[in-house]
């Protein structure tokens, strides 16, 4: 067998975390109409201030088309298919983990995300969100000795209302696309950071998405909001069961970052893919947005993408203060028949704000991977500067990788700058490495690491060797 | 260093193989013994650079006929990874760039796949630094050269140097150096030669591919042969490199013309 059929081989790996956890769950009907989206908001006990935001979202959606413009083919969704919210049963959010469902910490655990107390990572609290709930939440007391609050969206709402009275959808609006304002009628978990004014937050912060329903949508809501001075890293992980059938999964997430904040948010994203035929998997319609509202403030996006059947993702920076900093660094590995469509977009609003997009795209299998970014200078965004690098990787001779960076300046004295550059791992390199003793399978996941390693650079230490063995994972199989 | 009871290393009989539909060795017979330095000799084209990557694997070329056995084993039945463990080490003449493989950490990975099929135990990052530090003496080199991607933005000298610290690190038993001259100033060959005759014992052997005998001078060989038309057409001491220094290649082409007529 020559190298090339061997590499192609190699990176069809079966999904390691495709078991399905047979707990009881509570459904409701399938569909989506005004109904369902106030019954959603009684089950979760809002006050009316929320149950007005879904529904001025869901008329709004109802007015607006799916978009088009990306380079994704799908079949369409039928959004009354889907069911818009499910939970396992006896939930009600336990006081202690002692009262949470043991097949569900069994789960957790099986995901490697151990939360029990004895077991728990020392450093890293963890939300963990299973299908449209959030379980559990560890270090929640500790944090908040500090001031910094960690909780499930829903627990923001009856807890703090305020704040998401005064946050929630001021960096995304309902009406900013089709799965925004999907996502803001119906949304049902996800989590809620504060960091108050001058407070470094004393821990990683992560939250682990978990999709366990076969015929379930799943439309979680993030809200991080780093006060003046404050600073915070955080993580989310997501994987999902195998079946057959696709779903959808549209998520916003926004941060908000005031004078001298700095937010970084990473993200390892390895959901149900879908078999070597395309058939089954996530789609992923997810709006990010970081608004760095304050001066000097900086909003850092790092992205592995593995997962999902389609990626259509920008987590985007809006650089409002003077001085404001926005990053993004993105892995995106696809495979068989995935497709891809992410990047990013820079909005230069103040003067002397900086952005930096490293992205990096592996294609391999008769996949579809491409890097879609927008780099805006506004007016009065005198004496900012961007620099961008798009980086593709090909693996194999039936993978597609595809580039388009759209520019916008409105003023003369900005600085925009472009790299971009293709590459396929070639037999010579692969022979090199295999004439030095480093056995096959190890070689292509090195140099495909290698190819990353700005990227994985950026992510929080606990977490990079556990990016770059998901890489590999997925780079691993059966050899010649 | 010619001692008749020394053990075979390398014995490759009426070797033919092909890339793509071309077959360029038409049936090569060598055999290298421990301690021994062999020099194969040859135009552009006579097959000596395919004979080094039919030894150490390159999935382009295919063996369509004979056979190597190296140290009793076949060797042509070995993934190229596997021949490079137990012992034969190919130094490329155009060594590839790696981007973004840290060369500390690919010299180590190779050195570890090493010592684990000789059984010993693998060198965590520290001990290796150790080791590679005192290597790295052996050709001279900067210790920056570690901290770089493989071989990426070095000099032609610079990559040659880095394939003579992997032979430092691998030791291997039999070294095929592939017009490791090629490219190289007076001092680069001189450290280069140094080094490979540094690495020489009575345990292992070298075979030196080159166009040139300058790189003769620096190194001594006990056998010179002459490749044509993908076969060894002659075998001699280190005075046939002389001779051919002399001559030139065109007496080859007449040797092989006068057996072309022979045959016919």
């Amino acid at each position: 067998m020559s190298n090339a059929q061997a590499v192609g081989d190699l990176v069809s790996q079966p999904y390691k975390y495709g078991f399905v956890t047979d707990i009881e769950t509570e459904k409701i009907a399938k569909g989506l109409s005004e109904d369902v989206v106030r019954l959603i908001s009684s089950k979760k006990d809002e006050p009316s201030f929320l149950l007005d935001f879904r529904l001025r979202a869901y008329r709004q959606w109802l007015q607006m088309q799916e978009p088009d413009w990306a380079r994704l083919g799908y079949p369409q969704i039928d959004y009354q298919d889907i069911i818009y919210y499910a939970a396992p049963k006896r939930q009600e959010k336990k006081a202690s983990l002692d009262e949470v469902d043991p097949k569900l910490l069994e789960t957790f655990d099986k995901l490697g995300i151990p939360l029990s107390e004895q077991k728990r990572l020392s450093n890293v609290a963890v939300d963990a969100v299973f299908d449209s709930v959030s379980i559990a939440t560890t270090y929640k007391e500790k944090l908040a000795e500090h001031g910094v609050i960690f909780c499930s969206i829903s627990e923001a709402v009856k807890d703090h209302p305020e704040l998401i009275e005064r946050y929630l959808g001021t960096v995304v609006p309902s009406n900013d696309n089709y799965f925004s304002a999907l996502n803001s009628a119906v949304f049902s978990d996800g989590s809620f950071v504060f960091i108050p004014k001058g407070v470094e937050c004393p821990m990683e912060l992560s939250t682990y998405f978990r999709i366990n329903s076969g015929d379930t949508g799943q439309f979680e809501r993030t809200l991080i909001v780093a006060e003046e001075g404050a600073s915070v890293s955080y993580l989310e992980g997501c994987t999902a069961p195998m079946f057959d059938t696709n779903q959808l999964h549209a998520a916003v997430v926004e941060l908000v970052a005031l004078d001298d904040a700095s937010i970084k948010y990473s993200t390892v994203q390895n959901w149900y893919a879908g078999d070597e035929n395309g058939v089954g998997g996530i789609y992923n319609f997810v709006t990010k947005r970081g608004q760095c509202r304050g001066e000097r403030s900086k909003i850092s996006w790092t992205q592995v993408e593995t997962g999902s059947s389609i990626t259509w993702k920008y987590p985007s920076c809006v650089l409002q203060g003077a001085d404001s900093v926005g990053e993004f660094y993105s892995v995106a590995l696809t495979n068989n028949c995935q497709q891809a469509d992410t990047g990013t977009k820079m909005i230069h609003v103040g003067p002397r704000t900086r952005s930096t997009i490293v992205s990096k795209g592996i294609s391999a299998g008769r996949s579809a991977n491409s890097y879609r970014g927008l780099v805006q200078i506004g007016p009065k965004a005198a004496g900012a500067k961007n620099y961008s690098q798009c980086d593709s990787m090909l693996i194999g001779d039936q993978a597609a990788a595809n580039t388009y960076p759209y520019i916008r300046s409105q003023q003369p004295q900005a600085a925009v700058e472009h790299e971009a550059s293709t590459c396929r791992i070639s037999e010579d390199q692969l022979f090199y490495l295999q004439s030095r003793g480093i056995g096959f399978e190890e070689a292509v996941s090195m140099m495909v690491s290698g190819f990353c390693r700005d990227v994985f650079n950026q992510l929080p230490m606990e977490f990079a060797a556990e990016a770059d063995k998901l890489l590999a994972l997925k780079l691993e199989g059966s050899v010649g | 260093m010619i001692r008749p009871d020394a053990p075979v290393l390398l014995e490759i009989r009426d070797l033919h193989a092909r890339v793509e539909d071309k077959e360029i060795l038409k049936g090569v017979n060598l055999t290298i013994r421990a301690g021994e330095v062999h020099a194969v000799m040859g135009r552009n084209g006579s097959g000596k650079s395919t004979l080094s990557k039919v030894l150490a694997g390159h999935p382009a070329y295919t063996v369509t006929g004979g056979s190597v056995h190296y140290r009793g084993e076949n060797l042509l039945d070995l993934d190229p990874e596997k021949r490079a463990r137990i012992g034969v080490f190919l130094g490329f003449q155009y060594p590839v760039e790696i981007p973004g493989v840290s060369n500390l950490e690919f010299l180590r990975v190779a050195t570890n796949a090493r010592r684990t099929e000789q059984g010993h135990e693998e060198l965590d990052t520290f001990a290796f630094e150790d080791l590679v530090r005192e290597r790295l003496k052996v050709v001279q080199m900067d210790p920056a050269f570690l901290d770089r991607s493989v071989n990426e933005g070095f000099s032609g000298g610079e990559k040659k140097r880095n394939e003579i610290l992997q032979m430092a690190l691998l030791e291997p038993l039999v070294a095929i150096l592939d017009e490791t001259d090629s490219g190289l100033d007076i001092d680069a060959l001189r450290i280069v030669a140094a080094g490979v005759n540094q690495l020489a014992t009575a345990e292992n052997a070298t075979l030196l591919i080159t166009h040139y005998q300058r790189l003769l001078d620096a190194i001594t060989p006990d056998y010179v042969h002459v490749m044509a038309a993908g076969r060894i057409l002659r075998t001699g001491g280190k005075e046939l490199a002389l001779e051919l220094e002399e001559r030139g290649y065109d007496w080859v082409d007449q040797e092989l013309a006068a057996l072309a007529g022979e045959v016919a």
